[in-house]
């Protein structure tokens, strides 16, 4: 029987000493009626063996792109000891640390979790993680309404160019509690979010302001200009940013006068494969005084009765297991095996390792946005200065042009017209310090013989997928 | 020593990094950071001895017997984390197209295909993250049900007393007022109370069974007739659905919408605390309301069930699809068990539990509810010890750290004063259990005779006791030099 280690004398003993006859006696309190037979749908049992055959096999058909797309998750290096010692037992295998005594090492790191992120933000102080980027934005909005006493306001404004799927995230966990988000639009040149566009909500009740910075294009946003707004309107400023970016960038915690009160974003590039699209973190920073109001896990440290220094899990007086009906979120898990791996990478990397990671992924994609554009099909999208991450307009239907590359193994971005029908048959593309002049090279020429063999075609032609 | 103080400016793991730094010139300088942020300098030696090290410092499933109820801390197989971690899957890009994904969806289709057979629920949605997102989503497609039928005048949600407290909660963040229904002295949802409590202001009910009690909650059917009656629904908080798997099905017992917590029932890590994976299953009714994206197979391909095609779906609950790599796992180890293996889930589950239950009675504990059978899990009070011997519950779990047990769940449910939630799982053999039997019995004897060992526990961890009014009054959150 498959991890279940019973023979048949420790069965027949174990009813012995229950005083039942048989295991399904122990099911006599279920009503009959709503015992159910066969598990029909579900197939025969596989060993180890024919489950890594059939797991082998689909992981090999899908085949390993060469990835030109970011769109908030991206193609990082990790390091072989961050997933080595991530998944050995004790911290794999362990459970959220309530018996502090028993889990000093998983309350240690994350600690050590703790400090990096609030130095990376440059704020006071992070918590223990949160789901991923996109529920982190809807908790430091929820965290903004409860912490900004001078406002009584629900309403909170969010430039268009933060993250779609984050908007979308935060309206399903926010819309029922009467919370109104209003989108910013941002400038057809730049990319960016202007001043004209804060104007209609001057003098207005307004709880917080959210910045992605770089914004979801990659364009940098004037972040000083509008923090400053923020807060002289009374509004808090939540600060959402890849945090690679921060190693060169700014963080939120500088910009403006004031600094941003609350920092969150994905955690993902801190040493987590894309994985298909999780299990990520959410990252959540913020100023002292607002710490009361931070949902999720946090470690502090204290002393044991012997005065020596040790780490506890602490403020549960803000959690649903104390608050219940009351509490700051129903959030209970952090996603602590990704902090885990977040803190070994960024140990390994240090402040100088993050950096030239930053600076490389900047770099390839400067040489990326270099190569495409030199074909007279295809031009950047916007004037701004971006990082790590670029939008570029084609002078034909982008869809037929990314099937054409797929078949050719080449993830070539992220399609933006779904999101923004404005921008045309634009595509979002990034360059990671992993892609090589090579990679990069080969894109450039696929494209070019793409885009000449459809645009020879007088009209874009469908390619049969290989 | 924190990581921090091992670090010395200069020293760096260079085989990690890009070999060299790059100029930047077209950022303008005044969005450049100044400061390096506060990260250490170490070696890659040093990083992997710290970090091993401080994994010494945990007990986990992997070296210990961790019979912490409501948790279903059972074995992790090692093949689940090696084949989700096969190198195709970890280069998925989350917004690659589905065409190039067929082999990874085929495997969340079939996961899709599995829950729904084992819940009884016809549609399912991978979506939420963790058990409480799963809470969440579940009450907000209650919320949108009614509201897409102009049903707006039910604004309550009745939740047991003995519920987790994600459930009032997760009712709160959709907007509900949360009304709690009394325990009868049987372990039992209070039917009179119940019918007291529904009307026309009533959404839904959220309820775990078996309930946090550790017993089945016998007359669900009954609490099914009395919330449909008046136009409610019920919400399965899948917590416990490891006592019931291959057994009875949520969608049996007329529920509309469940969530699963696969870190539980499917065998997912904990990982100290999460990633968790909490998918939804809902009847028909509902299905048009799931969160997005699901997945759909049309008999030659897979593909993506967006918004598009779901405009009434409650919509996203993060970035991209959900936890893929936990979801990975938990269909790993549903092609493991299999049909068969399914079914002896709960069989052995409830064995483990019904035993150690018998074993600590009959040692002189008090069972909180000692005419029920135990489901997968039992409680404990320690109420007479704690009068007679002036030890308490706490102080019982402490002592079994010294004895190299993970301590049981203590102080939940709220219900039963002193008590300790023991949930022992399917994969502990008998002697691992009748080992936690002694301990329990060699701490008895030490409550009698030598209190202050229980009460000063735990002795031979790494930290004693922690001070955790010091931890919340004098908050120090992260390490800074200049403090040190």
């Amino acid at each position: 029987m498959p991890f279940i280690p019973h023979t048949e004398a420790d069965v027949k003993d174990m009813l012995a000493a229950i005083g039942a006859s048989s295991i399904e006696d122990l099911f006599d309190e279920i009503p009959a009626n709503l015992r159910i037979g066969k598990l029909h749908g579900v197939p025969d049992g596989l060993n180890e063996q024919e489950v890594s055959r059939l797991m082998l096999e689909r992981a090999e058909r899908d085949g390993r792109p060469l990835c030109f797309m970011g769109a908030g998750a991206y193609d990082h290096h990790v390091p072989a000891a961050v997933w080595e010692i991530t998944t050995r037992g004790e911290f794999y295998s362990a459970y959220t640390p309530y018996q502090a005594e028993a889990s000093q090492g998983t309350l240690q790191l994350i600690y050590e979790f703790q400090t990096m992120m609030a130095g990376l933000t440059g704020l006071d102080v992070s918590n223990a993680s949160l789901y991923d980027g996109a529920s982190g934005m809807a908790e430091a909005v929820l965290m903004a309404i409860r912490a900004n006493r001078k406002s009584k306001s629900h309403r909170v404004l969010v430039p268009t160019t933060v993250h779609p799927h984050y908007r979308k995230t935060t309206h399903t966990i926010v819309k029922n509690q009467g919370i109104e988000l209003i989108e910013l639009p941002y400038c057809p040149q730049g990319g960016h979010t202007l001043a004209d566009a804060l104007q209609p909500y001057a003098g207005q009740d307004i709880a917080a302001l959210v910045i992605q910075h770089p914004n979801f294009f990659g364009i940098l946003e004037e972040v000083d200009m509008l923090t400053d707004w923020a807060h002289a309107q009374g509004a808090l400023v939540i600060g959402i940013s890849n945090p690679v970016s921060m190693a060169l960038l700014k963080p939120p915690g500088k910009w403006g006068s004031a600094g941003a009160d609350i920092a969150v974003g994905e955690g993902q590039p801190l040493g987590v494969p894309m994985m298909g699209g999780g299990p990520y973190f959410g990252f959540m920073c913020c100023k002292k005084d607002l710490v009361r109001q931070m949902p999720g896990r946090i470690v502090g440290r204290t002393i044991d009765r012997d005065g020596r220094d040790g780490f506890t899990l602490t403020l549960q007086a803000r959690e649903q297991h104390i608050r219940r009906s009351k509490a700051t979120s129903n959030i209970c898990t952090n996603q602590g095996l990704l902090v885990t791996a977040a803190t070994i990478h960024m140990s390994l990397l240090g402040a100088e390792g993050l950096k030239r990671v930053a600076q490389s992924c900047h770099e390839n994609t400067r040489k990326l946005v270099a190569a495409l554009t030199a074909s007279d099909c295809v031009e950047p999208v916007f004037n701004r200065p971006y990082f790590h991450e670029a939008p570029l307009r084609l002078s034909l239907p982008v869809e037929g042009v990314a099937r054409a590359l797929h078949a050719h193994n080449i993830l070539p971005g992220y399609i933006l017209g779904k999101e923004y029908p404005e921008l045309g048959d634009a595509l979002l593309v990034c360059a990671t310090e992993l892609r090589t002049d090579a990679d990069i090279e080969l894109y450039a020429s696929h494209l070019n013989r793409v885009i000449a063999a459809q645009t020879q075609a007088g009209c874009p032609t469908q390619p049969k997928m290989a | 020593m924190l990581i921090f103080e091992q670090s010395r400016n200069g020293r760096r793991a260079l085989a990690q990094a890009p070999h060299q730094a790059t100029a930047t010139p077209d950022i303008p300088a005044g969005l450049l950071r100044e400061q390096p942020p506060l990260l250490p300098s170490a070696s890659e030696l040093q990083v992997v001895r710290h970090f091993t090290r401080l994994s010494q410092k945990n007990f986990s499933i992997d070296t210990q017997f961790y019979p912490l109820g409501s948790c279903t801390m059972k074995y992790n197989p090692r093949a689940c984390n090696r084949l989700a971690m096969l190198p195709g899957f970890l280069a998925r890009h989350p917004l690659a197209p589905a065409s190039m994904g067929q082999g990874f969806l085929a495997c969340m289709f079939e996961l899709q295909e599995m829950l729904k057979e084992v819940t009884g629920m016809p549609a399912v949605s991978l979506c939420p993250a963790a058990g409480a997102q799963g809470e969440f989503a579940g009450v907000a497609m209650i919320r949108a049900y009614h509201d897409a039928r102009g049903d707006s005048e039910r604004t309550e949600i009745l939740v047991p007393d003995a519920a987790h407290g994600t459930n009032p909660a997760t009712a709160v963040m959709c907007g509900y007022q949360v009304r709690e229904i009394p325990t009868d002295r049987n372990g039992d949802v209070d039917l009179d109370a119940l019918r007291k409590a529904v009307g026309p202001k009533t959404a839904g009910i959220m309820l775990t069974n078996p309930s946090t009690l550790g017993v089945f909650e016998r007359r669900i059917e009954e609490i099914a007739g009395i919330i449909h009656k008046v136009g409610g629904l019920l919400y399965y908080d899948g917590a416990n659905l490891n006592a019931i798997l291959g057994k009875v099905r949520p969608g049996d017992m007329g529920f509309d919408v469940i969530h699963m917590n696969l870190h539980k029932t499917f065998s997912t890590p904990h990982g100290g605390g999460g990633p968790g994976a909490g998918p939804v299953g809902v009847s028909k009714r509902l299905e048009p309301f799931l969160p997005v994206p699901v997945v759909g197979f049309d008999g030659d391909e897979y593909y993506w069930i967006t918004e598009e095609v779901r405009p009434q779906s409650i919509g996203r609950l993060s970035a991209f699809m959900g936890n893929a790599g936990v979801l990975m796992r938990a269909y790993i180890y549903a092609r493991m068990l299999g049909r068969e293996g399914m079914h002896r889930v709960a069989d052995y589950a409830t064995l483990n539990a019904n035993y150690l239950m018998a074993r600590l009675s009959a040692a002189g504990f008090d069972v909180a509810f000692p005419g029920r059978r135990a489901t997968h899990e039992f409680i404990v009070t320690l109420k007479r010890q704690d009068k007679t011997l002036g030890v308490s519950a706490m102080d019982f779990a402490k002592r079994l750290l010294d004895y190299n047990y993970h301590a049981p769940t203590t102080y939940f449910p709220l219900l039963v004063p002193e008590c300790l939630l023991i949930e022992p799982t399917e994969t502990e053999t008998r002697e691992e259990l009748d080992g936690f039997v002694d301990a329990m019995i060699q701490i008895l004897k030490e409550a009698e005779t030598t209190p202050e060992l229980l009460k000063e526990a735990p002795h031979t961890l790494p930290v004693r006791r922690l001070d955790d009014v010091r931890a919340a009054k004098q908050l120090d959150l992260a390490w800074s030099p200049a403090a040190e």
